[in-house]
């Protein structure tokens, strides 16, 4: 098929030294640092400002809001960003949907007498507003971590919302709904998600912690090295004086009236995690709850990493060297995308990433090594205190008892926990036999929600732990008409020669 | 070290499985060796397409027993008799319509051809620009994911071993072959190398050339949409395959090449090219407008060996005596479960019902290329 051909339906390619995929903390910070050293950057990002989840702005309709510690970082990247406009091209509301290594042709061509060429291009499909192409020969890849919620009967009823999508509303809309609100689940999310809706003037009924205040305790060593974020851990415990708060309990059924949460079951935990005692129950207009964060791999995925089981940070984490260097020429992964350690080190491990990406379009290895190695100890101290959190916030093995045969825990195909266990009895015995016979996964979240569970019903049952399936283009859902203009006239589709006879 | 197995099936895709199965029911003991899961290659990565209408004229004759064995493994695979239309959108597709369906009918599909009112009038979401269509009843679907299920289940009610996650890393040749995974060496007085587009690096093993490449087609699928269609439409050129699932999800294939992965894993064997997938949806879009409304979930790619002349491998590995090898059936999906009935009783020493395809031969290359 002749390339200009086939090039047609494509509207635009443009170009930069490096693009970065994710403008939260990680990607922004990536890019300043790309920036600062003299390099252009695409920075695409599916928020209409940068900051991601953590440092969400407040959105634009709301004129007047009391600045917070999340919403003067996200000014304060924004604006740095912005003082680099002539080098940082920010793509905003824009998703990148397939990722691909491509030759660069151009530079191959041009460059003969000098270096054989098989120089390579990582070229990003992006859908926005205006579908385009982005080429580049680094490729940083920062894009966070979602949330994960054990399921429980009845967590898919309206008025149960995670704990991370509450934070999204809150900072975003500054929005409490009303009626009687639980906070429940691990880590420090749910005394921060339980402090604002307390200071937005939400009604608390109470907040049922997966944790205990030993787990707390024991995490204190590693808070030490970071007293300015344990500080503010306080602040929000005082806050919450008068809130009744559950130290070792979950909840684990959720029960609706006209189709709304209306109440709530709730049991002690033993020393595992385990449910056990009576059940007791509290009624509530509204339940924001999560077990901790997911890694979000599937970029670097398609960018062509493999991945690795790693529990203590968050799952299953991209195949790194362990100074984060690429494994893949040009590819680079920072932030909570490659193990949970939290903002302030993705801060720090942004800036890394930037100066690698400056190492390599330098073609020195030395260029930044001075840099670089002036980030290390901080970045120690930051991911201590990260990786900390990361282990309050996971779930202890016991806990896994509240997904009941009949919970849901595919929402997109509606698979309950016994459907998972059916196919894994056919001998259905990796994620992928599971995913083909049941569809678990091959709903529009793509196996982001449900990856993690169905990891944990397979580990159950025979033993094996099992990779989630592989990332596949579209990242997200994409509408046919974004992916695939159509042609002026039919005659322009290169269709090519038609299959043998 | 334990009695070797009469036969080790390298390959536990459709040929594999199916060949096990014949020649087990013929009184021999075989065992599946798997690098990654049954049925989950190419078996299950392909759009699941029972077209007569995109067969080979001179495959014909198999893809009709294909045909029939896919109906009779009915519910368990997911089969869909829906009948199925190819439409040509110009005066040149109407002409190439016209005499390749001419062919494969004369050939024994029972395809006709129908005026594009017809076509309308069955299936309103079809584009009106349509020049000309055939039909072909017997024509319709299967759920390719379904494959892997379908022969875990099958092997286990025939007794068959089968290993999974074994890559063959090495194959050397005693009185026995014994043949090397990580897990363990398994000996076997004969060898099948059933392993589809990893068949040239599985014959290296042995010290065989085969001249297999590999193409590797895109397949996609939307989200759920409300109904657009109901028969299995295909494109007078070949380059177009769509079905709508009952779940409403709409799958769209048509062989558009992807980019081989330069070290294939066992998971893929290439990546989607976001140019030839453009063209494979923009294509789509034209044929059935609904598509419009629709979100775009995944894109992957199915992977198919081919020879130079496109026509398969199946019969004795030349220069190994008690080797044999299967692949390369253009349509494997449809042809391949009777293709591993044929090869099942040409190691069992039976006149198979239909003639085999020499791997020794000279290989043409196809012209129409």
């Amino acid at each position: 098929m002749p390339p200009n051909k086939s090039l047609f339906l494509r509207s635009t390619i443009t170009h930069a030294d490096v693009a970065i995929i994710g403008a939260g903390p990680a990607g922004g910070h990536a890019a300043l640092c790309a920036a600062e050293n003299g390099l252009s950057v695409a920075l695409i990002d599916e928020q209409p400002e940068p900051g991601g989840q953590v440092w969400r702005q407040t959105s634009a309709a709301i004129l007047a809001a009391p600045p917070t510690p999340e919403s003067q970082a996200g000014k304060a990247l924004a604006a740095a960003l912005a003082r680099y406009g002539a080098t940082i091209t920010h793509h905003a509301d824009a998703r990148v949907w397939q990722i691909e290594r491509i030759d660069d042709d151009a530079s191959n061509r041009k460059s003969s007498n000098k270096k054989p060429g098989n120089r390579k291009l990582w070229q990003l499909e992006i859908a926005a507003q205006e579908p385009h192409t982005v080429q580049a020969r680094a490729l940083i890849v920062a894009t966070g971590a979602y949330e994960y919620v054990q399921p429980f009967e009845g967590w898919t009823i309206p008025g149960v919302i995670g704990l991370a999508g509450a934070t999204a509303l809150l900072k975003q809309d500054l929005l409490v709904p009303e009626g009687d609100i639980v906070v429940a689940g691990t880590g420090p999310l749910v005394f921060y998600v339980a402090a604002e809706i307390d200071r937005l003037g939400g009604r608390l009924a109470a907040i049922m912690t997966v944790n205990s205040r030993k787990d707390w305790l024991g995490a204190l060593p590693a808070m030490m090295g970071r007293t300015d974020l344990l500080r503010r851990g306080l602040g929000w415990l005082t806050r919450l004086r008068r809130v009744p708060i559950h130290w070792r309990t979950a909840i684990t059924r959720a029960h609706a009236h006209d189709n709304h949460l209306d109440a709530l079951e709730y049991r002690a935990l033993n020393g595992a995690g385990t449910p056990h005692g009576g059940t007791h129950k509290i009624k509530a207009a509204m339940l924001c709850i999560g077990h901790g964060l997911i890694p979000d791999t599937r970029a670097a995925q398609l960018a062509g990493l493999n991945l690795s089981y790693a529990p203590a940070l968050g799952g299953w984490v991209p195949d790194l060297d362990p100074d984060g260097a690429p494994a893949i020429e040009g590819l680079f992964v920072c932030g909570d995308g490659r193990g949970i350690r939290g903002v302030a080190a993705a801060v720090l491990d942004g800036q890394r990433a930037g100066l690698q990406a400056t190492a390599f379009m330098r073609a020195d290895s030395q260029a930044t090594q001075a840099a670089q190695a002036a980030l290390v100890r901080p970045y120690a101290r930051a991911a201590r205190f990260g990786q900390a959190m990361t282990a309050l916030s996971s779930l202890p093995a016991g806990l896994a008892a509240i997904t009941t045969p009949q919970t849901i825990v595919c929402r997109c195909e509606s698979l309950t926990r016994q459907d998972i266990q059916d196919e894994i009895d056919t001998r259905a015995h990796t994620h992928q036999a599971i995913k083909a016979g049941q569809r678990a996964g091959m709903g529009p979240c793509g196996g982001r929600f449900c990856h993690k569970v169905i990891g944990q019903i397979l580990k159950a049952c025979t033993g094996t732990t099992s990779p989630p399936p592989p990332a596949r283009p579209p990242l997200r859902p994409i509408p046919l008409t974004t992916l695939a203009p159509e042609p002026a006239r039919y005659e322009d589709l290169p269709l090519g020669k038609p299959t043998p006879l | 070290m334990s009695e070797p197995f009469d036969i080790a099936i390298i390959g536990g895709g459709i040929m594999g499985c199916a060949t096990a199965l014949r020649l087990a029911d013929g009184g021999m003991a075989p065992i599946v060796i798997e690098q990654g899961d049954i049925g989950r290659g190419a078996s299950s990565a392909n759009a699941g397409t029972l077209s007569l209408q995109i067969k080979r004229v001179k495959l014909m004759p198999y893809a009709l027993r294909g045909h029939a064995l896919w109906e009779s493994f009915g519910q368990a695979v997911g089969f869909r008799k829906t009948g199925g239309y190819t439409l040509a959108f110009t005066a040149q597709e109407a002409e190439l319509l016209l005499e390749r369906q001419r062919l494969k009918a004369d050939a024994g599909a029972p395809i006709r051809f129908i005026s594009p009112p017809e076509v309308r009038t069955a299936e309103p979401g079809l584009t009106e620009r349509i020049a000309a269509a055939s039909f072909c009843p017997a024509d319709g679907f299967a759920n390719s994911l379904l494959t892997g299920r379908f022969y875990r289940t099958r092997l286990g009610e025939a007794g068959i071993p089968y290993r999974t996650g074994s890559p063959v890393r090495a194959i050397s040749r005693d009185k026995t072959f014994a043949i090397t995974t990580p897990g363990e060496i398994i000996t076997a007085r004969r060898v099948l190398l059933a392993t589809g587009g990893w068949l040239q690096s599985t014959a290296r093993l042995l010290g065989v050339d085969v001249p297999v490449r590999t193409r590797i087609n895109t397949v996609s699928v939307t989200e759920r949409a409300p109904p657009l269609l109901s028969s299995q439409v295909g494109h007078a050129t070949g380059l177009l395959t769509l079905k709508q699932k009952d779940n409403g999800t709409v799958l769209i294939g048509g062989g558009w090449q992807g980019h081989p992965n330069k070290e294939p894993s066992h998971t893929s064997m290439g990546r989607v090219n976001a140019d030839t997938l453009r063209t494979n949806l923009a294509l789509a879009r034209y044929a059935l407008p609904g598509l419009d409304q629709t979100r775009l979930l995944r894109s992957w790619t199915g992977f198919e060996g081919h020879t130079p002349d496109f026509y398969p491998l199946a019969g004795a590995l030349p220069g190994v005596k008690d080797g044999f090898v299967l692949g390369c059936v253009r349509g494997g999906y449809t042809i391949g479960p009777y293709m591993g009935q044929l090869m099942g009783d040409f190691i069992l020493g039976r006149e198979p019902e239909m003639p085999l395809f020499d791997p020794a031969r000279t290989f043409m290359q196809d012209s129409s290329l």
